[in-house]
C-alpha cells in the first residue's frame, strides 16, 4: 500500500510544478486537475474515501471547471508571448529560496514531533456525517449562509452595467 | 493499512503548500495566482485529513468539508472580481493594479 | 485725608477704565469731559490735601497711606502704598494741574480726530501712572509707574498709528528708554539684595548706615539708577528719542515730553538723593552730563526748522539744567525749575499745537510767518512762554528759577566756575533759539494763511499757563531781590538743602550777568533773524549747521554702532537656527515617510513577498527557541 502513496505523491508534486510553471492557462489548469486527482488518491489511502469523492466532485469537478470557464471567457491562453515575457527564470530564484527555507523549518519541526500510537480504527463516513450534523451543526449552517453570500456576491460582482451617456457626451 | 510515517505525509503537504506559494509569488497573471492559492488551500486540507487519521477523529474530515465550501465561495467571488478587473484595466497583469500606493 | 491722597491717582485710573471699556458707546464730548474732569478733580484734591499738609508741616513731614499688600513671596514683599511729602506734593500739583489744563485743551484740539476717546483713555492712564510714580512709597511701585508712563508714551507717540513713521518714532522712544529702564531695574535688584526691602525710606536709611561713601557698590547702584533717569529724561547719551517723539499730537508733547514724564528722572534722583550723596563721583557726573546736554541741545535747537523739534531740544536742554542743579546738590532749585519749566514748556507746546493746527499741519517755521497779527492770542502767550524760557529778567518766572540754578552751579560745594560757564552759555543759546523761533514764526511775511481761529477750549489753558509763567516765580525770590523762600522751605522738609561755599555776597553779580546775557541774546536774535535774515542764510547751509541739526550726529552713531550690527545679526539668523532644530524633527519625519513609502508601492506581489519573508523569519526564530 505504501508504494501507491508514494506514486500518487510524486504525481501530485510533478503536476503541481507543471501547473504553476506553465505558459498556457488551459494546460496549467488541466495539470492542476491532475494534481487534485492524485491528492484524491492520497485521501483514499488515508482512510477517507468520502473525502476523496468530495475532492473529485467538488474541487476538481466544480471549482476547476469554474476556472476553465473564466479562462475561456477571457481568452487568456491566446497571449502566449506575454506570458513568456512575464515569467522568466530569474524570478524563480528568490521564491524558491524562501520556500526552501520554510521547507527546512517544516522538516525540523517534524523531527521534534511526538510519536503517538493510537488504536488504528478506520473512520467511517457515517461517523463524519453524524459529527457534522450534531457537533458541528452551527458551522454547517454558517457555511450555508456563506455559500449564499458567495452566490449573491458573485452575481453582483459579475454583472456589467452599461453606462448610459447623454448623447452630447458620447464620443463621436 | 498505510504505514507511511506521519512526517512524510506532512512533508508532502508542505511541499505542495510551498509550491503554491512559489507560484503565487512568481506569476503575474491573476488567474494563475488564484490557481496557486487553490493549491495552497488543497494542501492545507490534506494536512487536516492526515491529522484526522493520525488522531483517529472525524473532526479533521469535517474541517476539510468546511475548507472545501470556503474555497468554493472564494473562487467564485475571486473569479468575479477578476472579471471586473479585466473589464476595467483591460489586462490581467497584477502589477497594473497599483493605484493604492503612496502618492508622495 | 488719607482717602483723598489715595483718590488722587485712583480717579484718573478709574476714568481710564471707564473710557477703555465703555468709551466706544459714550458720545465724544462726554468721554472727553470725563477724561478731563477726572484729572481736574485730582487737581482739586491735590490742592485740598496740599493745604492740609502744609498747615501741619512742622509736625508731620509725610503722610503714609497703605492701600493693600501687592506682593508677598518669602522675604520679598511690596505694598501698594503711597507717601505724601513735600516733594511728591509738588510733583502731584504740577502733574494734575498742568494735566488738567492740557486735557481741556485736548478736548478742543482733538475735536475732529477719530481716535478721540482712545486719546483720553491713554492720557488718563498716563496721568494715573505718573501719579503712582511720584506717590509710591516703595521703589517697586515706582517702577510700576515708571513702566506705565513709558507704555503710555509709546502709545501716545504712535497715536496716529496709520502713519508708519509715527510707529517708528514710538518704538525708538520705547527702546531707548528701555535701555535706561534695564539699568534701573538692575539697580533695584542690587538695592533689594543689599537691604531686603523695597521701601524707599528704609532703603535710604539703611544705605546711610551700611554703605560707606564712595564704596564701589554705592557707585554702581547710583550709576544704574542714573541710567534709568537718563533714559526717561532724555539726557546724554539717551537723548535721541525725544526729538522724534514729536510725531505725537501736541498735547502729548506738552504733557509727557515737557511737563511730566521726562522729569521722572529728576524725581528719581531727588527721591534717592541719599544714594547719590554716598557716591559723590556719580553726583558730579550728573552735573557734568547736565551741563553737556544743555549745551549740545542748545546748539541743536539753533539749527532746527521744525517748530516742535526746537521745543523738544529746548526741553532736553532745560532738563539738563535740572540735572546740573541735582548734580551740585541744589535739589530745591532743581524742583523749582521743574515746576516753572512745566508751566512755560507746556504753554509753548500747546501754543505750537495751535499754530500747527491753524496752519493745517505745517511744521516748518520757514513756511510760517506774520502770525503776530493773524493769531494774536497765540502770539502773546507764545511770547510770554519764550520770555520765561529765555529767563527774561525780573518779570518772568523763568528768570528766578534758572538764576537759582546758575547761582548754585557756582556757589555750591561741588560746583564751580566751569559749570556756571556752561550754564550761562546755555542761557545765551536758549534766548537765541527761542527768539529765533518767535521772529521767524510770528514776524515777517505770511507764507501760510491760518485757516481758522482757535476756540476757547484751546486758548484759555494757554492764558492760564502764561499767567503762571509770569507770576510763578514770585514764591522763591533770591536774597537780593526779596528773600522769599516759600518754595525751598517747603521742599527742604524732604530734601537736603544745598551746601554752599563761602561766597554769598556776590549773588547779585551773577544775576546781573545772566540778565545781560539773556537780553543780549534776544537782541542778537532780533539782529540776525529779523533785521537781516539773509545773513543767516549762508550759515544755514553750512556743514556746522547740518551737524547741529542732526543733534550732533548721535542718531548716526547709534545707527552704525548698535542698530546695524543687530540688524545684520538678525539677517544672518533669518532662518532662526534654533528653530531649525525643531524643524529638523519634522524634516526627519518627512524623510522617514519618503523612505518608507517606497514599501507601499501598491504592487500586490511586493506585499506577498514581504509576507513570505516575514513568515520565513518568524518560523526560523520559533524553530530556534
Amino acid at each position: 500500500m505504501n508504494i501507491f502513496f508514494y506514486i500518487a505523491a510524486v504525481i501530485a508534486i510533478i503536476s503541481t510544478i507543471m501547473a504553476i510553471s506553465g505558459r498556457n492557462a488551459i494546460h496549467s489548469l488541466l495539470f492542476l486537475i491532475l494534481s487534485l486527482l492524485a491528492i484524491s488518491v492520497v485521501f483514499y489511502l488515508l482512510d477517507a474515501p468520502f473525502i476523496a469523492a468530495l475532492e473529485v466532485i467538488i474541487y476538481a469537478g466544480a471549482i476547476m471547471v469554474l476556472f476553465i470557464f473564466v479562462t475561456m471567457m477571457l481568452n487568456i491562453g491566446l497571449e502566449k508571448k506575454q506570458e513568456k515575457s512575464w515569467v522568466h527564470s530569474r524570478m524563480w530564484i528568490i521564491p524558491s529560496i524562501l520556500a526552501a527555507i520554510l521547507l527546512v523549518d517544516l522538516m525540523l519541526a517534524l523531527k521534534n514531533m511526538p510519536t503517538v500510537v493510537v488504536g488504528k480504527q478506520v473512520i467511517q463516513p457515517k461517523q463524519v456525517g453524524i459529527s457534522l450534523f450534531s457537533t458541528y451543526l452551527l458551522a454547517v449552517e454558517i457555511a450555508a449562509i456563506l455559500l449564499m453570500a458567495g452566490v449573491i456576491g458573485a452575481y453582483h460582482l459579475g454583472s456589467q452595467k452599461k453606462k448610459v451617456l447623454h448623447r452630447f457626451l458620447e464620443k463621436k | 493499512m498505510l504505514s507511511v510515517p506521519v512526517e512524510t505525509q506532512i512533508l508532502l503537504a508542505g511541499i505542495l503548500f510551498f509550491l503554491g506559494l512559489i507560484g503565487l509569488l512568481v506569476r503575474r497573471n491573476l488567474v494563475f495566482m488564484l490557481m496557486s492559492i487553490e493549491v495552497m488551500f488543497n494542501s492545507a486540507g490534506l494536512v487536516f485529513i492526515i491529522a484526522a487519521r493520525h488522531w483517529n477523529q472525524p473532526d479533521g474530515q469535517v474541517m476539510f468539508i468546511f475548507i472545501l465550501s470556503v474555497t468554493a465561495v472564494e473562487v467564485a467571488i475571486g473569479l468575479a472580481l477578476i472579471l471586473q478587473v479585466y473589464h476595467h484595466f483591460k489586462t490581467l497583469d497584477v502589477d497594473a493594479i497599483n493605484k493604492l500606493k503612496d502618492e508622495s | 485725608m488719607k482717602v483723598l491722597i489715595a483718590l488722587i491717582p485712583a480717579l484718573p485710573m478709574l476714568s481710564f477704565l471707564i473710557l477703555a471699556i465703555f468709551g466706544g458707546n459714550l458720545p465724544r464730548k462726554v468721554a472727553g469731559w470725563i477724561g478731563a474732569a477726572s484729572v481736574g478733580i485730582s487737581a482739586l484734591l491735590t490742592v485740598i490735601v496740599g493745604v492740609g499738609f502744609i498747615s501741619t508741616l512742622q509736625q508731620i513731614k509725610a503722610v503714609d497711606v497703605f492701600i493693600w499688600q501687592w506682593l508677598y513671596a518669602g522675604d520679598l514683599s511690596a505694598n501698594i502704598a503711597f507717601r505724601l511729602d513735600s516733594l511728591s506734593l509738588v510733583f502731584c500739583f504740577v502733574i494734575t494741574f498742568v494735566g488738567f489744563l492740557i486735557h481741556i485743551y485736548s478736548i478742543g484740539f482733538m475735536e475732529k480726530d477719530e481716535g478721540f476717546v482712545r486719546f483720553f483713555a491713554y492720557m488718563n492712564l498716563f496721568v494715573s501712572s505718573m501719579l503712582i510714580l511720584v506717590l509710591a512709597d516703595n521703589i517697586l511701585l515706582m517702577y510700576l509707574g515708571w513702566e506705565g508712563v513709558g507704555l503710555c508714551s509709546y502709545l501716545l507717540i504712535g497715536f496716529w498709528y496709520k502713519e508708519p513713521a509715527n510707529g517708528t518714532a514710538a518704538r525708538k522712544a520705547f527702546i531707548v528708554t528701555r535701555v535706561g529702564d534695564t539699568a534701573m531695574i538692575i539697580g533695584i535688584f542690587i538695592l533689594f539684595v543689599s537691604f531686603g526691602t523695597f521701601n524707599i525710606q528704609d532703603i535710604m536709611h539703611l544705605a546711610s548706615i551700611k554703605w560707606v561713601a564712595g564704596s564701589s557698590i554705592a557707585i554702581i547702584t547710583a550709576t544704574l539708577l542714573l541710567g534709568g533717569a537718563l533714559g526717561k529724561s532724555a539726557q546724554l547719551p539717551l537723548q535721541t528719542w525725544l526729538p522724534d517723539a514729536m510725531a505725537g499730537p501736541s498735547p502729548v508733547s506738552a504733557l509727557i515730553h515737557a511737563a511730566t514724564m521726562v522729569t521722572a528722572g529728576v524725581y528719581l534722583i531727588a527721591r534717592t538723593n541719599m544714594l547719590f550723596s554716598l557716591a559723590p563721583i556719580v553726583q558730579m557726573f550728573i552735573a557734568v552730563i547736565g551741563a553737556l546736554t544743555l549745551l549740545i541741545a542748545g546748539f541743536s535747537a539753533l539749527a532746527q526748522h521744525d517748530l516742535k523739534r526746537i521745543l523738544a531740544y529746548s526741553t532736553i536742554s532745560q532738563i539738563g539744567y535740572m540735572f546740573l542743579a541735582l548734580g551740585v546738590g541744589a535739589y530745591s532749585a532743581a524742583i523749582f525749575h521743574f515746576m516753572i519749566h512745566a508751566f512755560f514748556k507746556a504753554l509753548l507746546f500747546l501754543a505750537a499745537g495751535v499754530v500747527i493746527l491753524v496752519l493745517n499741519e505745517e511744521h516748518d517755521i520757514f513756511k510760517m510767518g506774520g502770525l503776530r497779527k493773524k493769531t494774536p492770542a497765540v502770539f502773546w502767550t507764545f511770547l510770554i512762554g519764550s520770555a520765561s524760557l529765555s529767563a527774561l529778567p525780573l518779570v518772568t518766572a523763568g528768570f528766578y528759577s534758572k538764576d537759582a540754578i546758575l547761582w548754585f552751579a557756582y556757589s555750591s560745594d561741588t560746583g564751580g566756575i566751569i559749570l556756571w560757564l556752561a550754564g550761562i552759555v546755555g542761557a545765551f543759546l536758549t534766548g537765541l533759539y527761542s527768539f529765533r523761533m518767535i521772529f521767524i514764526t510770528f514776524y515777517g511775511d505770511t507764507k501760510t494763511e491760518p485757516t481758522f481761529k482757535a476756540g476757547k477750549l484751546m486758548t484759555i489753558p494757554l492764558v492760564i499757563l502764561a499767567v503762571l509763567s509770569l507770576i510763578g516765580g514770585f514764591i522763591e525770590l533770591p536774597a537780593s531781590l526779596g528773600n522769599v523762600h516759600l518754595f525751598s522751605n517747603l521742599v527742604n522738609q524732604t530734601l537736603p538743602p544745598v551746601a554752599l561755599k563761602n561766597v554769598e555776597s556776590i549773588e547779585w553779580l551773577f544775576q546781573l550777568l545772566s540778565s545781560v546775557i539773556a537780553l543780549s541774546s534776544i537782541y542778537l536774535a532780533y539782529r540776525f533773524y529779523y533785521l537781516k535774515p539773509q545773513f543767516m542764510e549762508s550759515f544755514n547751509h553750512s556743514r556746522l549747521n547740518h551737524f547741529f541739526e542732526t543733534g550732533f550726529g548721535f542718531d548716526k552713531v547709534y545707527d552704525t554702532i548698535i542698530v546695524r550690527p543687530i540688524v545684520w545679526l538678525a539677517e544672518i539668523d533669518k532662518k532662526d537656527f534654533i528653530d531649525q532644530i525643531n524643524i529638523s524633527i519634522s524634516k526627519l519625519a518627512l524623510i522617514g515617510n519618503q523612505v518608507l513609502s517606497v514599501a507601499q508601492n501598491g504592487k500586490l506581489r511586493w506585499y506577498l513577498l514581504s509576507f513570505a519573508i516575514g513568515i520565513a523569519i518568524i518560523l526560523t526564530f520559533m524553530m530556534n527557541k
